[in-house]
């Protein structure tokens, strides 16, 4: 059962996390997060080299009443995604290929209209990044922001370079990945 | 403004640090972050946790992981704290809640009753 106060997420940054969940539950060792932005669209595509799915479940995705107990890969999280998405007259497409092609994946496109009076504003993304980097400190994140051709950008892997055997997820670490991105939206924003 | 090799820094002076830090935590406190932990208000919540566990030093004690859903959707965010064979299940969590768990819990050893479960039952 899933019972909410609200049927919504109140940011898109909320659902980024919870799609990014679905990644994790698919065993994946790395998972991108992708954001385009221009005056009027955001762009967010969200990757992931986990076991994949097979046609018949992407099919059901956008069901809100498929659910697979046993697994708990999905609930209510992409039909929320989906709506979100379609309120503002965007979209979203998941296209995946499953184990064992070597090519095994997801990828979970969606395209927001900011235009809209239904558009869900994105929200703390910094903390929906540095939450995931908290709880799977052995998956590694890709993400980047461009609005206007700017982009912001943080890549686990080459923090790991520069810390070692220092746990990522320690609270040093996880203040400066939360300020070094932050960083970056202000100097792009001055 | 900030350079990826500033954690090279950050990595010596952690070094040290890290050499005492010996134990996996006695304590493990754990998150619900489903859809349903998520959409209540738990990324805030285990933020706090993270935060005030380390501000008050108790990261050789403590550890705060995440995990799905807990099966009480309707009492998220949940936070349940391990101990031993304990278990403390907190249920309605906020970030206010959180700071009191970690200091009259986690570090004084006291659980506060009425953000558990048991006292929330009635709906």
């Amino acid at each position: 059962m899933i019972y909410c106060g609200r049927l919504d997420v109140k940011e898109l940054s909320l659902n980024i996390l919870d799609i990014a969940m679905n990644s994790v539950k698919a065993g994946a060792k790395l998972i991108g997060i992708h954001l385009c932005e221009t005056e009027t669209v955001l762009e967010i595509d969200i990757t992931d080299d986990g076991c994949g799915m097979s046609e018949e479940t992407v099919a059901k995705l956008s069901d809100p009443f498929f659910t697979t107990r046993t697994t708990r890969k999905v609930g209510m999280g992409v039909p929320f995604y989906i709506l979100a998405a379609q309120q503002t007259g965007g979209d979203v497409t998941i296209d995946s290929i499953q184990e064992p092609d070597p090519r095994h994946g997801t990828v979970v496109k969606a395209v927001f209209h900011k235009d809209s009076i239904d558009f869900t504003p994105l929200g703390d993304i910094v903390s929906t990044i540095v939450t995931l980097i908290q709880g799977y400190p052995d998956i590694d994140f890709e993400f980047t922001h461009q609005v206007d051709g700017k982009e912001v950008r943080l890549y686990t892997k080459e923090v790991r370079e520069q810390i070692g055997d220092i746990p990522i997820n320690s609270l040093e670490i996880l203040s400066w990945i939360q300020e070094y991105i932050s960083e970056q939206y202000d100097s792009n924003n001055p | 403004m900030k350079s990826i090799e500033e954690l090279a820094k950050i990595r010596e002076q952690m070094k040290a640090k890290m050499a005492l830090r010996e134990n996996e935590g006695t304590i493990r406190v754990v998150v619900g972050m489903a859809t349903c932990g998520i959409a209540a208000g738990a990324r805030p919540v285990l933020n706090t946790l993270v935060e005030e566990v380390n501000k008050e030093n108790l990261t050789d004690k403590v550890t705060v992981t995440q995990t799905g859903c807990i099966g009480i959707c309707q009492y998220e965010p949940v936070v349940e704290v391990f101990e031993g064979d304990n278990k403390v299940t907190y249920v309605k969590m906020t970030s206010d809640k959180a700071k009191r768990v970690v200091a009259e819990h986690l570090k004084g050893g006291k659980v506060v009753e009425e953000y558990t479960i048991g006292a929330n039952q009635a709906v």
